[in-house]
């Protein structure tokens, strides 16, 4: 199906339902869904509710059948061998813990680095700073200018100074936009005896994804800024990784057989997914993935670059705002954002916010960017497929006027 | 009432009290790290008795707004009088609407001078809990 973003837009009852036009600016953070994705869930919940992996009745079976199958949807999403190596969690942050508490606890030791950049959101820094707090693992940074580029020069440099066990990067800066050179930085991670982990939240909504050609080591991503529901993420992992790690999170589900003695876990995927398991999500989650595959990659983003062209180009030409990052606007996707000399972007996105348009201002979880970058806060504009030209083109007179009732002169 | 009412803006711009003392009695900071609104507070007491407020800061427009009103209201003011405020007395003095997502951009003023006026009293500092009454 070709994309036109008026039916698009007619998908979501968000954005038809208002009465008042509300420019939904902020999918880097959540993105909206559509009606098929409600439908899915709700249809889950009214004719399909049973607990999975549990009961002899057939509507258990059904149950089962049904969230296997979003993970099946979830393996071909992301091109990976098995439907063992999808691992279903709470969101994107819980996956990436599951690799740092699982994986990180058993194989790092002392002297051994995680190798970060400022670009990682805190879900890929904090679970590893945590680990360093017990296990005297070092954490390395990766060097970059303010333009924020990702070099695999700097990534080498880095590799050569440290005992790197895993690269922690992601697909998609949630600032700035920039994507790193995945395929090329996983394979100098390689070389240097280290396992990747991506973080593709981001990437994953703008571009698509393949582990397989990636060859990365895990890969994470949530339901919710994928159009689909909150409460679901996912984690991906080499079989042979997972099936060499203890579980994460221990209890029901997850077990082989349980006697006064102890414990032995069940096979992948069910060892990392201890409890009921967000069964209506994963439904959602499937749902959002048939709805995105309605429509070809190569119109998404040509439809987006042309959103990130505009607000780039308009942002460019008011006085007294910077953007961060990148000065090539090809090198942006999904979100950028930006800093006005003298006024909170706080107070902006307040203003902004009563008018209608909706866009974070803040660290959006990304504190030590911004510290590269020398700002403590910026405002964030971010896009999904449903956002418009003329939404662009109405925010920015709306921003002028916001930076001028704010200045101090 | 908007929030970024004229006097709102007006203190903001034209902020009251702002610089340092020469000789403070107290100086004390507060930050609002998810947001990076600072407040430096500096009082000269005399007695029980608030003598002057200077304070230095950055931020959004409420948090500057409210300490700027906050140091007028200040001057002269007891200290028993000052640490009894409640979150409740900064609203209305602001009188514009303070909704969740901006209390604690409101109240960082009144977090600093009651942390001030604690370490004035070598006690130590209270939690935003306290200062917002929960």
């Amino acid at each position: 199906m070709s994309m036109d973003t008026e039916v698009i837009r007619r998908q979501f009852p968000f954005l038809t339902a208002r009465g008042s036009p509300c420019a939904y600016l902020d999918s880097a953070a959540t993105a909206q869904k559509p009606q098929s994705v409600i439908d899915a869930m709700r249809q889950q919940e009214e004719m399909h509710t049973a607990n999975v992996h549990r009961g002899m009745y057939p509507l258990a079976e059904e149950a089962t059948a049904i969230y296997e199958a979003a993970r099946q949807s979830v393996q071909s999403f992301l091109g990976a061998q098995a439907p063992q190596e999808i691992i279903f969690t709470k969101n994107c942050t819980e996956a990436v813990n599951l690799v740092a508490k699982s994986w990180g606890k058993a194989n790092l030791r002392k002297g051994d680095a995680v190798v970060l950049s400022p670009l990682e959101h805190h879900s890929a820094i904090v679970p590893w700073m945590q680990l360093a707090e017990h296990s005297e693992i070092t954490l390395a940074w990766v060097n970059m200018d303010a333009s924020c580029a990702y070099t695999v020069e700097s990534l080498r440099t880095t590799l050569d100074t440290v005992q790197a066990k895993l690269v922690c990067i992601t697909g998609q800066s949630n600032v700035v936009g920039v994507r790193p050179p995945l395929k090329e930085s996983i394979e100098v991670a390689h070389n240097a005896g280290a396992l990747v982990l991506v973080d593709a939240a981001q990437l994953c909504v703008h571009h698509p994804v393949n582990v397989r050609e990636l060859g990365c080591d895990f890969l994470a991503f949530s339901g919710h800024k994928l159009y689909g529901p909150t409460g679901i993420g996912v984690l991906y992992g080499r079989r042979e990784l997972l099936e060499g790690m203890s579980p994460f999170l221990t209890g029901g589900s997850m077990i082989r057989e349980v006697t006064r003695k102890g414990f032995s876990s069940a096979e992948l995927p069910q060892k990392f997914e201890a409890g009921t398991p967000p069964i209506t999500q994963a439904v959602g989650l499937a749902a959002a993935i048939k709805w995105l595959g309605q429509y070809p990659w190569g119109e998404i983003e040509a439809h987006e670059r042309t959103l990130i062209e505009t607000t780039f180009a308009g942002l460019q030409s008011i006085p007294r705002l910077r953007i961060l990052g990148s000065d090539d606007p090809g090198a942006i996707s999904g979100c950028m954002s930006f800093v006005v000399e003298g006024v909170h972007p706080h107070d902006l996105t307040a203003i902004l916010g009563d008018q209608g348009f909706c866009l974070r201002g803040g660290h959006h979880c990304a504190q030590p960017l911004h510290e590269h970058l020398g700002v403590p806060a910026s405002t964030r504009i971010s896009f999904g497929m449903y956002n418009t030209i003329a939404e662009v083109q109405a925010f920015l007179p709306a921003l002028e006027k916001a930076i001028h009732l704010l200045s101090k002169s | 009432m908007d929030l970024y009412a004229e006097h709102i803006l007006d203190h903001y711009h034209h902020p009251l009290g702002k610089g340092k003392l020469a000789t403070p009695t107290v100086v004390h900071e507060e930050r609002n790290e998810s947001c990076g609104d600072d407040l430096a507070i500096e009082l000269t007491v005399e007695g029980d008795i608030i003598m002057a407020v200077r304070w230095q800061g950055e931020g959004c427009a409420v948090s500057q707004a409210a300490m700027s009103m906050l140091s007028e209201k200040l001057e002269h003011m007891r200290t028993e009088d000052a640490a009894a405020l409640k979150p409740n007395d900064i609203r209305e003095m602001l009188r514009v609407p303070i909704g969740p997502r901006r209390t604690k951009c409101a109240l960082l003023s009144l977090h600093a001078l009651k942390n001030a006026l604690l370490k004035l009293h070598h006690k130590p500092s209270q939690s935003w809990a306290e200062t917002l009454g929960e």
